[in-house]
């Protein structure tokens, strides 16, 4: 499965057939067309409840039979240029009409409609959908999702950067050596901040990301800070948006353990579970911190904005208080880069040759593709 | 004659940014004669130190838990020598602009050695700021109440408050063990901590939290009334006739262990 991000929206392109949201709007948009048309046929409102159960008998096989086709033929689909993919849609949508309505004779039950009235209605409907498709791919297109993307990036101020370099300016005559590590660490972090950070990357290097910065966290703050890593089933290479996870544990540490003088836990628990990457964060929750949470509202809606970019409906991030804890669950669809899938196409390479410009080697080209799986991705920080 | 060396007193809530300022200091100590008599993690230790080490001069973070530097800085105004208060602080939020504005020293971290040794070649010329000035900078309410009893300055924390109740020039602050007198105005106590307290009564405001529950008494003078019943303190107090919709209003919420 691609990321929803296009990589060549001026050119029109079929949707991921195998999207969540793709099949949904396909469903609700067939159906609510269907409501539309059984009213227009009759303005009574007992004659379009009669039109449209009477529609939905046929509409609604119809409809899961085309989408389980065309769900099989995703990848194959995904491969082909724009027009030959639009007329092979249009080509199932006509043979499974046909079928259908011959079931349907054999079986007894008159049609609602003519079979070529019922054909016009689906070819209609298919050019509708792929119409709509390909506008809402430019509205995701590169430069408008990008900018939205960076601007989003944007937002991120890591104010731990200063806590860091005063924490850092304390070790350098004590303690030279450790000075040296903390300065290694930042420069990785600020690597991170800093660079392209629009593509999906994986989870491992988050993760990494996220233990340098805890690290320069217990530098400052020493015993306060306790954190708790469970990672055993981690998919380490589940691909995720940059950033994901460490302004995150930033809230964490500024809501859950700097208000108190006593120790707290923050965990971090990653897991994968029917095909879903969970994050669970969690922290102590402070009900008389006296800390201001508009900061942290900006970091939930950031990563749910950008949650949404990358993967539409299939990610989702919640927030919740606990009686002592503050929690946070991040649920995100198991993609990874699969350096065997279609190399060259640059429908099924969209989303993942980016992934890897950090390597230098732009000219490999990897499909993002997500396997039945998902990875979810729990962070909780707990007061202990 | 050289003069004595200025007394200081560091209170920072990170062990690494107390280290720095004393290095900072040590570069210090050649230019103006100074000495460190201690460092606090946090205020109510550095007004511990204080009691018995008096300082001229307090150098304390702004963020701090439990009790941060405002905070800190108006309780100390109530020893009998207040030293100066430097504030320090890492990030140049819009917080600060308020010290700019009410011409409070502060020093940005990371600190300059040539910034600190300015700001304490003007110190023995400072005085330390009144708590008029300090109130005007953001600040959450504070932690603790201080009050002064023989010539010891007491933190009383704001959960135990019981109840405040104005009597002529004092407060009276009543604990479960016992109460104690305050200088300060019930109207700005009840502004700062808005909905911990339910005033009652012209002169008194009532911790929500220490209310068991009301009661409906019929006096002398045959008027009937409501009266405050607490939590592990005995006597009761009075609503008066003015407040009385605030039993009315509180029988809608929550509150602990109320029976209304």
């Amino acid at each position: 499965m691609r990321s929803i991000i296009r990589q060549n929206a001026n050119q029109p392109v079929l949707p991921d057939f195998r999207n969540l949201g793709t099949i949904l709007r396909i469903l609700i948009a067939v159906n609510a067309g269907a409501a539309i048309y059984a009213f227009a046929r009759d303005g009574s409102p007992a004659a379009t409840f009669a039109e449209l159960t009477l529609a939905t008998t046929i509409v609604e096989p119809y409809l899961f039979l085309v989408l389980a086709v065309l769900w099989m033929a995703s990848p194959t689909l995904a491969r082909l240029s724009f027009a030959t993919g639009a007329s092979i849609v249009a080509l199932v949508a006509t043979i499974v009409g046909v079928v259908l309505f011959a079931t349907f004779n054999l079986l007894g039950p008159q049609p609602p409609a003519t079979l070529l009235r019922w054909l016009v209605w689906a070819l209609f409907a298919v050019g509708g959908l792929t119409f709509y498709f390909h506008l809402r791919a430019r509205a995701l297109s590169p430069a408008i999702t990008e900018a939205r993307l960076s601007a989003l990036q944007a937002r991120i101020r890591p104010h731990f950067l200063f806590n860091s370099i005063n924490a850092v300016l304390s070790l350098v005559r004590s303690e030279p050596k450790r000075a040296e590590l903390a300065l290694q660490d930042m420069a990785d972090l600020f690597r991170v901040l800093m660079r392209d950070n629009r593509d999906l990357a994986p989870l491992a290097a988050e993760v990494e990301l996220c233990r340098q910065y805890l690290e320069l966290e217990q530098l400052r703050l020493g015993d306060r800070l306790l954190v708790e890593w469970n990672v055993k089933s981690m998919p380490v290479d589940a691909l995720v948006p940059p950033l994901v996870l460490q302004p995150l544990l930033e809230n964490a540490v500024y809501h859950g353990i700097e208000p108190s003088s006593a120790p707290g836990t923050v965990s971090i628990n990653l897991f994968l579970t029917r095909g879903e990457v969970h994050a669970i964060l969690k922290n102590p929750y402070r009900a008389d911190g006296g800390r201001h949470h508009a900061g942290n509202k900006m970091a939930l809606n950031n990563i749910r904005e950008r949650l949404a970019l990358h993967f539409d409906a299939e990610a989702s991030l919640e927030s919740r208080i606990t009686r002592d804890s503050y929690e946070v669950h991040i649920r995100m669809p198991y993609r990874t880069a699969d350096p065997d899938a279609a190399p060259d196409h640059p429908r099924a390479a969209h989303g993942a040759s980016r992934n890897h410009k950090n390597n230098g080697t732009n000219n490999r080209r990897i499909a993002v593709r997500a396997r039945r799986p998902s990875v979810h991705v729990v962070t909780e920080v707990q007061h202990v | 004659m050289s003069e004595p060396p200025l007394r200081i007193l560091l209170v920072d809530d990170e062990a690494p940014a107390r280290r720095r300022l004393r290095d900072l200091l040590d570069d210090c100590a050649t230019a103006l004669p100074l000495v460190v008599i201690g460092e606090a993690q946090q205020g109510r230790e550095a007004l511990e130190l204080l009691q018995s080490a008096p300082a001229d001069l307090v150098l304390t973070d702004i963020h701090m838990p439990d009790m941060d530097g405002i905070e800190l800085a108006r309780h100390l105004l109530k020893l009998a020598h207040p030293p100066v208060v430097i504030f320090t602080t890492a990030f140049h939020e819009h917080a600060v602009q308020a010290f700019e504005v009410n011409a409070i020293d502060y020093l940005m971290k990371p600190i300059r050695v040539q910034r600190l040794l300015g700001a304490l070649q003007k110190v023995p010329r400072l005085k330390p700021v009144g708590a008029e000035r300090l109130s005007q900078l953001p600040a959450t309410a504070r932690r603790f109440l201080s009050v002064t009893e023989r010539s010891r300055v007491v933190l009383v924390p704001i959960e135990d408050v019981v109840y405040l109740k104005a009597e002529l020039k004092y407060i009276t602050i009543r604990t479960r063990e016992r109460e104690y007198l305050l200088e300060e105005s019930l109207t700005r106590l009840e502004h700062e901590f808005g909905a911990r307290f339910l005033r009652v009564h012209r002169n008194c405001l009532v911790a929500r939290e220490h209310i068991r529950g009301f009661e409906r008494r019929v006096g002398n003078d045959g008027d009937a009334h409501w009266e405050v019943l607490l939590n592990g303190v005995a006597e009761t107090l009075p609503v008066s006739r003015r407040q009385q919709f605030v039993v009315r209003d509180i029988g809608r919420e929550p509150v602990n262990g109320a029976t209304a």
